[in-house]
């Protein structure tokens, strides 16, 4: 086990500029591009097709088409991201509904929040969040992305966007969210991912604290 | 609540993966732009064919950073070898292609990752798609389907589609067409930019009609991974489910950059 850390020596490292390597947590490094990764093949949705449902614990269920979700007061969102594989990417442009709007719509009719979530996705994906990670504005159902639609290897046509999380947790492909009154690990979660993946606390894996 | 559901379940809590010291006891030069560091690791728990390390490098004044990299040995309760690809830009990889050697030591600590693996009870037939340095968990999972007893090995198959630019970019060259000696792997290689004077194998990017020559049938219900870089690996896991493979059994590892 390694009680101090082991000096290499000659390795100097790249910091981000001044005013911006505070803004990148431990253990990440700052990039410009947008790297894709993925668990398994990119699903293709046709919009005609896709919904997106809020449910309960007890079933009760809120659905919105496409075209309904875009009749939503959009935002526009600026936020850092953080990828587990070490990538951060600072001011990315989004665009898209915020849960906090899905969920008082959805309340309006008897749909009711509880402790935790699991959202999931077209491909069979899932991640699991307390549900105060969600609310109070720091999280969206995104669509956009520099201006353009969100590209399928980003997780279009809609993604969950979590930014002050791990970007796994920001599920791509995202088909609804169901509240569970229990905390139910999700796809990472279940293989080795830590539960609920703070950057700044660098919650990578399993049991990191 | 009345019943007691709201008592937390008791829950043992799961061990830290911690960092540990590693000690480099060789270094195999792969390529031009890629190395092997073979590194004893003391008390390594083991790991499963296809799992990572993250390592982490220290400056002097504390500064650190981190990147992950694929296991590319068999499992072993002590020795563990990654191969590296220099990207000439990058931060951590050159440090660790140029700088270590025997006797240098990095923090490491994993294995990390639970999906994108290949153990043995899992069987057969195995098709392994990688693309560069990509092929470095698809190698560990062959070493660990070639370490097997024989009649255990015979029941999975292997079939490796491995993309490279020219001859000189091939990552575990000799390996690979001492593996292909075994009647279970059929080794197909593809070099995308130059080729050696006789070449038999693809020219060409991977793709549709490849895939379908290549690949097991679908009936056949193979275990595929893909690695390699992103336009790689979502032509090919979007033509392998067009072709009839169910999503669920494509699991894939792209990488950016990780300089």
């Amino acid at each position: 086990m390694a009680d101090e850390p082991i000096i290499s020596r000659g390795f100097r490292g790249r910091r981000a500029a001044a005013g911006r390597q505070s803004r990148i947590p431990p253990g990440q490094y700052e990039e410009r591009d947008f790297p894709v990764l993925s668990a398994g093949p990119t699903p293709h949705t046709p919009l005609s097709k896709w919904d997106f449902t809020l449910r309960a614990v007890d079933g009760a269920t809120m659905k919105w088409t496409w075209d309904e979700l875009q009749a939503l007061p959009h935002e526009n969102i600026t936020r850092d991201i953080h990828c587990v594989t070490k990538w951060t990417k600072l001011d990315t442009v989004w665009e898209g509904i915020s849960v906090d709007t899905l969920v008082g719509a959805a309340a309006a009719r008897g749909v009711q929040t509880a402790p935790f979530i699991v959202a999931y996705s077209d491909g069979g994906y899932t991640t699991n969040l307390p549900f105060d990670d969600l609310a109070g504005g720091k999280a969206w159902i995104a669509f956009g992305y520099d201006g353009k639609p969100l590209h399928p290897e980003h997780g279009g046509p809609a993604r969950l966007l979590v930014p002050h999380l791990y970007f796994w947790k920001s599920a791509k492909w995202v088909r609804g969210i169901q509240f569970t009154a229990h905390n139910e690990p999700g796809f990472w979660e279940v293989n080795g991912y830590h539960d609920r993946g703070d950057p700044w606390r660098e919650q990578r894996y399993t049991g990191d604290p | 609540m009345t019943d007691g559901s709201d008592v937390a379940p008791s829950v043992v809590r799961p061990r830290r993966i911690e960092w540990r010291a590693a000690t480099i006891t060789d270094v195999i030069r792969e390529t031009a732009h890629a190395k092997t560091l073979v590194m004893d690791v003391p008390n390594w728990p083991g790991h499963t064919a296809g799992q990572h390390v993250d390592v982490r490098l220290t400056a002097e004044d504390g500064y650190q950073a981190q990147r992950s990299y694929s296991i590319a040995s068999a499992p072993s309760r002590s020795t563990l070898a990654i191969t590296i690809e220099r990207l000439d830009d990058g931060e951590v990889s050159p440090y660790l292609t140029d700088a270590l050697g025997v006797g240098d030591r990095v923090e490491l600590r994993g294995p990390i990752g639970g999906y994108f693996v290949w153990e043995p009870s899992m069987g057969g037939p195995l098709f392994l798609v990688g693309g560069g340095s990509g092929i470095v968990p698809l190698m560990a999972m062959l070493r660990t389907r070639a370490a097997l007893p024989a009649p255990i090995r015979g029941s999975a198959p292997a079939t490796l589609l491995y993309s490279s630019r020219a001859w000189d970019d091939v990552i575990y060259r000799d390996e690979v067409i001492t593996l292909a000696e075994d009647p279970g792997v059929n080794v197909v290689q593809t070099l995308t930019r130059s080729q050696p004077s006789g070449w038999t194998g693809f020219t060409r990017r991977i793709d549709a009609d490849m895939l379908a020559e290549v690949a097991p049938a679908p009936s056949l219900r193979p275990h595929i991974y893909i690695c390699g870089p992103t336009a790689l690996v979502e032509t090919a896991a979007q033509m392998l489910v067009e072709l009839g493979h169910e999503p669920a059994r494509v699991k894939t590892e792209r990488f950016g950059p990780t300089g």
